[in-house]
């Protein structure tokens, strides 16, 4: 059973504050969910068994298809905070 | 003349539009006035484009162009009214994928998709309802509110592109474009008693798609005919430089006449546990039926169908993984909401994600946290790819006897709303018969295959047909004779 200070652990690492009260509902949906999904543990696989996509390795030439700066203005204005074409964070360190 | 927008195909409304007999203003007004009608109860769009009269003009002058011209004709779509699902980016508009997370966010691009419906001279009406970042199966995960079901108002469109399926079950659209992670086009479009048609795997750009599971992900259609599902799709498909995973599906009919489908009736049993409404079952039995008098075999595989049961629990390890990678990038830094709790960065994307994110949203975040983190890994994202590659054998072995795979759409026809909110689990059942598809890349539409009376009212039902990757062809074929198209 997953515990309600591993959903905190969880919150820390995705970045997503959580009140009190929605840790122990998430902590019981999760609970849940993880049970259902768990069923996978039964299924045998040959050992080396995986998934690949279809495609892979798909390249092309590394050609500059826009002008340049014709997208920067209506990226940087996507921006919450911004100033003179910079976008603006806190200091990090 | 009088515009019947409910017999009204792209084929029909094509040949109206070129013979003069209404305008593409004409149209697109028609639809605005339904929409205007309907859409304060019904609630698929989110927004309604305040310069939908100026397209459909811009592309009445092109209309007298080409018959001026007379060396060419008109493209297919040229004055087609559309709807977008509010995930796929059409530059210098809003696009929220119905979360307060976006409710500002104007796309800087177009989605390739878009560019293709744009040189085609398709006029977009507007931005439709979803659940939000195209999570959940009733469209009542919207930030913005529900979607209902123009069959019932008290219940679900399903999800997650409830609003196109309400659209253009509502005569709000002609067509709509949607996206499907596990079942949103088709599982919607049997609720709404309409065709949602999933291609192949990369069949069309992801490019301007907002990503959900990567890997699942495709944009696909909502329409009322398997031709117009035909039509958008050739307009839209195609191989693109900016998806390395996208590839060319060719439309080219296989000519069979009589096709082999697979009754997956053990299957349905086995995954089903006594969740398939009875009514569902029957009319499961009677479309099968119905394609057998059409000339069709029906026929029971030998195939090994075990692998199969554990496609939706696969899939919700796979998918809430690739979510929870996806949505990293929305932290109130580059787009979107931002919150400044007066603390550090740190705090401040916390602060933003636990804001901006609904309540299903941060669910899959955590679960897909959980099922990336070091010490679960092998137990769960390991073990699931793991399955995902059988149940992608198993269909290879499965289309080996047979051309197509049929089940119903969706376990039940369209739910109350409310009903499924409180248990995750139940919502994510409605998926049971659909997610298959995704997991294995396959095509697979929903074909309307007819109505069962709930508490009085008629509710749709929905049929599903699967073929092989890249022979999305198949389906055309079958759909078309499934519904009478092909006479």
């Amino acid at each position: 059973m997953i515990t309600k200070e591993e959903i905190q652990k969880l919150a820390d690492l995705a970045r997503i504050s959580l009140s009190d009260n929605e840790k122990e509902s998430l902590r019981k949906d999760i609970d849940g969910i993880l049970e259902y999904v768990g069923q996978i543990k039964q299924v045998k696989v040959p050992v080396g068994e995986v998934w690949e996509p279809a495609e892979r390795n798909v390249m092309r030439e590394d050609v500059v298809t826009t002008e340049s700066g014709s997208y920067k203005e209506s990226l940087i204005d996507a921006a919450p905070q911004h100033e003179r074409g910079l976008i603006k964070v806190k200091k990090i360190l | 003349m009088k515009i019947d927008l409910e017999n009204l195909t792209i084929a029909k409304a094509r040949k109206h539009l070129d013979n003069g007999d209404f305008s593409a203003l004409d149209l697109a007004k028609a639809y605005l006035d339904e929409i205007k009608k309907k859409n304060k109860d019904i609630h698929a769009y989110l927004e309604v484009f305040s310069d939908v009269e100026e397209q459909a003009k811009e592309a009445d002058k092109k209309i007298k162009e080409f018959k001026n011209l007379k060396t060419s004709k008109p493209p297919d779509l040229l004055g087609i009214p559309i709807a977008i699902k509010d995930n796929i980016l059409i530059k210098g508009r809003k696009v929220s994928a119905a979360s307060k997370m976006l409710e500002n966010y104007i796309a800087p691009y177009d989605a390739t998709a878009i560019l293709k419906l744009k040189s085609a001279g398709a006029v977009f009406l507007g931005r439709v309802n979803m659940d939000e970042f195209a999570m959940g199966a009733s469209t009542e995960n919207s930030a913005f509110g529900p979607t209902k079901n123009p069959h019932d108002l008290s219940r679900v469109p399903g999800g997650t592109s409830g609003g196109s399926a309400a659209a253009v079950a509502a005569n709000m659209a002609l067509v709509a474009l949607g996206s499907d992670t596990g079942g949103s086009v088709r599982q919607p479009s049997s609720f709404c008693g309409v065709i949602g048609y999933k291609p192949s795997y990369g069949g069309v750009s992801r490019y301007g798609l907002m990503a959900m599971g990567s890997s699942l992900d495709v944009i696909g259609t909502v329409s009322r005919t398997i031709a117009d599902a035909e039509i958008l799709f050739s307009v839209i498909k195609g191989k693109d430089p900016q998806d390395s995973t996208s590839i060319d599906v060719s439309l080219s009919s296989s000519g069979k006449k009589k096709l082999k489908i697979a009754d997956m009736t053990p299957f349905i049993g086995d995954v089903g546990a006594g969740g398939v409404d009875p009514k569902v079952m029957e009319n499961y039995k009677e479309s099968l039926l119905r394609l057998k008098k059409l000339g069709h075999e029906i026929v029971t595989v030998k195939t090994d169908l075990s692998a199969l049961k554990y496609a939706l629990p696969t899939y919700y390890i796979i998918m809430p993984a690739e979510v929870s990678t996806n949505l990293a990038r929305l932290d109130g830094v580059r787009y979107g909401l931002y919150k400044d709790n007066g603390g550090n960065l740190i705090s401040d994307y916390k602060e933003t994600r636990g804001a901006g994110f609904g309540r299903e949203t941060r669910r899959r975040i955590l679960l897909g946290t959980y099922v990336l983190s070091a010490g679960y890994y092998d137990a769960y994202y390991g073990k699931a790819s793991a399955v995902r590659g059988l149940i992608r054998k198993t269909f290879g072995e499965i289309f080996k006897e047979v051309d197509l795979v049929a089940t119903p759409t969706a376990p039940t026809p369209a739910f109350k709303l409310g009903e499924k909110m409180a248990d995750p689990v139940q919502m994510y059942l409605a998926d049971i018969f659909t997610v298959t598809a995704n997991m294995a890349s396959i095509p697979a539409v929903s074909l309307p295959s007819g109505f069962t009376e709930v508490e009085g009212k008629k509710l749709p039902l929905g049929f599903q047909l699967m073929a092989p990757y890249g022979e999305d062809g198949l389906l055309f074929d079958a759909g078309k004779d499934f519904l009478g198209e092909s006479k």
